[in-house]
């Protein structure tokens, strides 16, 4: 069965996870493999997905551990006998 | 350590919690938007794991408990939040269809060390934190955290099939505003390595 882009868009997602099942996967493979367009959609969403996923696109405030730490001391000396 | 620390070994929590302080900060960031009040909110969060530590049972990951009262201090803070137009906890009604992607005819692989680049950095903190609260927080917890989809559709309180249509939506989303703007910041012919 020969599947249209919209419906391989609707399992990119699963596509990526590999939760795909076995029929639907070849059917999407089979797309792929001819469609371009669908290609780049799915290569640009796994590239931006590595890169949002990355330690650098969000960063801790400096100083953020030491206020953190401070804060908990004082909770814990205040709790403790 | 969980034990030795209710058995009176406070001190002990400090190391407990280093391999989460970034995660817990993360999480809370992407709900507030903001980041005095996501640090506020990450150290009442540890505050409160510390406090309740007795209540931990170890049924689930100490890092996925951490998560949970996390996100129950963010969410409780946007409730109560009155200086900016609140937020819906729920799904927007109007946005039950499919999310089309970006379409594109090629697409050039962007190395991760395009993120040496401020301009680029801030193009997917802006992508991520725009996105609406149901899908940004599946988003977190999935593909920024790597929780599975059973974790996070716990953390979440949410169906595992919930948790997969908002996924879907949300790296649709991600894909469509993005796409087209790293396209057009990243360079013409290769990329090189920052020394």
């Amino acid at each position: 069965m020969v599947i249209e882009c919209k419906h391989v868009w609707a399992h990119i997602s699963g596509y990526l996870d590999a939760t795909l099942p076995p029929e639907v996967l070849e059917q999407v493979q089979k797309h792929l493999e001819h469609c371009e367009i669908c290609s780049a959609i799915l290569d640009s969403t796994r590239n931006i997905l590595i890169l949002t996923a990355d330690e650098r696109v969000f960063e801790l405030p400096l100083g953020f551990s030491e206020r953190l730490h401070a804060r908990l001391e004082d909770e814990i000396r205040g709790l403790a006998p | 350590m969980i034990a030795q620390i209710l058995a009176g070994n406070s001190q002990l929590f400090h190391e407990l919690i280093r391999p989460y302080e970034r995660r817990v900060y993360i999480m809370a960031l992407s709900f507030l938007r903001n980041e005095a009040d996501a640090e506020d909110a990450a150290q009442e969060a540890f505050l409160k794991a510390f406090r309740n530590l007795a209540s931990f049972r170890g049924e689930a990951k100490f890092g996925t408990w951490l998560i949970s009262i996390t996100l129950n201090e963010a969410r409780s803070r946007i409730r109560h939040r009155d200086t900016i137009k609140m937020e819906s906890l729920d799904e927007p009604p109007d946005d039950q269809g499919h999310t089309l992607p970006a379409l594109l005819r090629d697409w050039k692989e962007i190395p991760s060390e395009a993120l040496e680049r401020k301009e680029i950095r801030l193009l997917l903190q802006k992508a991520i934190t725009a996105l609406p609260l149901i899908y940004r927080e599946v988003f977190q917890l999935r593909d920024i955290e790597q929780l599975s989809v059973n974790e996070a559709a716990a953390a979440l309180g949410i169906s595992i099939a919930a948790v997969k249509v908002r996924l879907h939506r949300a790296r649709m989303m991600l894909q469509k505003k993005l796409a087209p703007e790293l396209k057009q910041v990243a360079p013409k012919r290769r990329w090189f390595a920052w020394s």
